[in-house]
């Protein structure tokens, strides 16, 4: 389905990422936006609540985090495309409904410009801190999807990718900004709504009397109704067989929890986002995401000066992540070196996978302020020597 | 929901309305998800006449059934949403109405109902509660107020009186309670009223009142719990309780909401607190971008795919 031109602002802008990810909701078709400002996360929200009324959406400055993000499953089943936008702080709060939303198959977008913690940390400054949060934060066993951006144009492109994602496997999916993507200002082209490729509600074409909310399925994903239409569901956060009616036995859980975790598991080389520079003949391949690629790549031109064949993988998307691709790069490369602001979140699944083949090194931060090239430089010449 | 069987055998003679009601329940089968039954609440428990005056009172109210939608949160009550047949979700405890405020918002067509617990609505949940009351978003809250947190186990709530008996609170609770309507009223709520589960009738009337008020309206419902709070504190069976309801009750019109407060062995002050008009939170917001943008609005119409 192509965009609806309403949300759609065509044309060649200098824009934030902020802006960028606001316009690629509005072209995405989302027209419920409930959140509570958090710093760097609030240009967002303020520009949804400058241009929603002139496109016809809600915009609601929710009470806190938890009402935000609970709120948006209810949008979604009064038949809205929805997102919420956090920071660190906020993103603890929205937890429990990430799993409630995994649990009851809601498609929505939390966005959560990252920023340095633990705690209030650093409300200006970057931070790649919540990576494991995303993956593991809510209670419970369940695959998300992630994306992690790494400049104005995907804030754009990628909010667009994560509300399809979202439509298609019906679970949450998470933009992971950071301060640095989020207020930095780049060209941004927004197409027109014709050439933007929008994933439609999947809903169901039983008669009600047919219909089983968690029977009908495409690709292990149940097809979806809109509340009011007659179809007289009942959605739960408790395990649930397929009527959606609660089931608390071990079968039913099994069956449940494998079929949310198969559907996105099976599926995820449809999903997986990598971007690749040199990596043909790399010797050491160095694995960044979001904005910290954009340094890691200045240090791995470093290095090819200095004559070491490093080579850069981008994950795009981060969740679910890229096994694949790393272990056969385990079996062609000499080492790993990981350019994160954490201290050690997206290595530790670089270093499982590749199984203890090959070293992994962490060029790693607290946050704060992304790192020197010199510090990528470092660490890839440490491993390759 | 463990054993309480005591109650049935008294309940026919002495509460004739709710024994009349209980009887008819076959007429609302069509409205039950009766593939469920039987339902999980123990004998002698409220929850069940509140559900069904709420179904007659839906009959009554003449709106229609398939753009009705329950929202419960967690608790005993929080399984209200799982019984009814209609679009029914069962959220997050406390969390039932900002999950109700995105489903409402979103398809503004919609009647949408919060129906859960006193703990679940006004401890864990209160923040939500003053918002939602505040901006006046169109939601009927129809809160069971058994005085204790049920479903897991007896443990004190923002309503516990003063001095009672709970399981957290083996020597009396001693904190101030909250009073629910003063509550809601000093929020916005356009309707708060009260009644207890022995007021069937009335309790059905007032939820025909909230299902056809626009507006964020409130229906406090004292109910018994013999399972949990009626045992600690002298209410052995469900039917003590409503008798202590019924001797108790005092029907005030127009009440004031300072009277609402509970004190054991004192009158319980029940009736409509509340009836008043103020624009809705999409009304408002409509009225508002109409205003300010003229031309420039375009007004929101619900969900868009
Ligand atoms: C976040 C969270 N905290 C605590 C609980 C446990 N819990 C379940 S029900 C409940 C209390 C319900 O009490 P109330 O709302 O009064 O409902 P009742 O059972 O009395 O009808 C609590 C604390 C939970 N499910 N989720
Ligand atoms: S509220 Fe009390 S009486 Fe009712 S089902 Fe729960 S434990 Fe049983």
């Amino acid at each position: 389905m192509k965009a609806d031109p309403i949300g759609v602002n065509s044309g060649t802008y200098f824009m934030d990422g902020d802006s960028a990810c606001c316009e690629g909701a509005l072209a995405a078709g989302c027209r419920f936006v409930a959140g509570y400002p958090i710093t760097p996360s609030t240009e967002v929200v303020e520009l949804i609540a400058r241009r929603f009324p002139k496109i016809g959406g809600v915009f609601i400055q929710m009470e806190d985090e938890i009402a935000s993000s609970i709120a948006i499953s209810g949008a979604a089943w009064g038949g809205a495309k929805t997102m919420t936008v956090t920071s660190g702080p906020g993103f603890s709060l929205m937890m429990e409904h990430i799993g409630y939303a995994v649990m009851t198959e809601t498609p929505c977008v939390f966005v959560n410009v990252q920023r340095g913690g633990p705690s209030t940390g650093l409300p200006t400054m970057p931070g790649q801190q919540d990576m494991m949060q995303a993956r593991w934060g809510s209670h419970g066993d369940y695959e998300v999807i992630a994306l992690a951006p790494n400049s104005p144009q995907e804030c754009f492109d990628l909010t667009i990718q994560c509300f399809n994602l979202a439509e298609r496997y019906r679970v949450p999916v998470f933009l992971m900004m950071d301060e640095c993507v989020g207020h930095m200002t780049e060209k941004v082209v927004i197409p027109p709504a014709d050439e933007i490729e929008v994933e439609p509600r999947h809903y169901t074409d039983l008669k009600p009397e047919d219909y089983y909310p968690y029977k009908d399925l495409e690709n292990q994903v149940p097809k979806m109704i809109k509340a009011g239409d007659g179809y007289f569901v009942h959605i739960t956060g408790l395990t649930h067989d397929e009527r959606g009616y609660p089931a608390m036995n071990a079968d039913a859980h099994q069956k449940l929890v494998n079929r949310l975790i198969d559907k996105i598991r099976d599926h995820v080389d449809d999903i997986v986002l990598l971007e690749e520079d040199g990596m043909d003949d790399a010797e050491v391949a160095v694995i960044s995401y979001g904005i910290s690629s954009r340094v890691a790549s200045r240090g791995v031109r470093l290095a090819r000066e200095k004559g070491v064949k490093a080579g850069q993988l981008r994950l795009i998307s981060v969740w679910p992540f890229p096994e694949k691709k790393i272990r056969e790069l385990a079996q062609r490369v000499k080492a790993f070196v990981v350019v994160e602001m954490n201290k050690g979140q997206i290595v530790r699944e670089v270093e499982r996978c590749a199984g203890g083949r090959v070293p992994t090194a962490g060029a790693l931060n607290a946050g704060g302020a992304v790192h020197k090239p010199e510090e990528i430089l470092n660490t890839i010449m440490g491993v390759a020597s | 929901m463990t054993d309480s069987a005591v109650v049935e055998e008294k309940i026919a003679g002495e509460v004739c309305a709710a024994a009349e009601d209980a009887r008819l329940t076959n007429e609302l089968e069509p409205y039950l998800r009766m593939d469920r039954i039987p339902h999980i609440w123990c004998s002698g428990c409220g929850i069940g006449t509140a559900v069904n005056a709420f179904v007659r009172a839906v009959i009554d109210s003449k709106i229609e059934w398939k753009k009705l939608c329950v929202v419960s949160g967690i608790g005993c009550t929080g399984r209200v949403a799982g019984y009814l047949k209609l679009d029914s979700f069962h959220t997050t405890h406390g969390r039932a109405i900002p999950f109700a405020t995105g489903l409402k918002l979103a398809n503004p067509q919609l009647n949408v109902v919060v129906f859960s617990g006193d703990g679940d609505l006004t401890a864990i949940g209160g923040n939500h509660l003053v918002h939602a009351a505040r901006r006046n978003i169109d939601l009927k809250v129809i809160c069971v107020n058994n005085f204790i947190y049920s479903m897991t186990g007896g443990q004190a709530a923002p309503t516990t009186p003063k001095g009672t008996i709970a399981s957290t609170t083996p020597y009396g609770f001693f904190e101030n309670q909250l009073n629910l309507p003063q509550f809601v009223e000093a929020c916005g709520a356009v309707y708060v009223a009260r009644w207890t589960t022995f007021h069937v009738r009335q309790m059905r009337k007032a939820m025909v009142e909230c299902l056809n008020k626009k507006g964020f309206t409130f229906l406090e419902i004292i109910s018994p719990c013999p399972t949990l709070y009626g045992r600690r504190n002298n209410y052995r069976a469900g039917l003590d309780e409503m008798k202590m309801f019924k001797e108790k009750s005092e029907i005030k019109k127009d009440a004031d909401v300072r009277d609402a407060v509970m004190i054991p062995g004192e009158k319980i002050v029940v009736g409509k607190f509340i009836d008043r008009e103020r624009p809705s939170f999409l009304d408002a917001m409509d009225e508002h971008y109409r205003e300010v943008l003229k031309d420039a609005y375009h007004p929101y119409t619900g969900a868009m795919i």
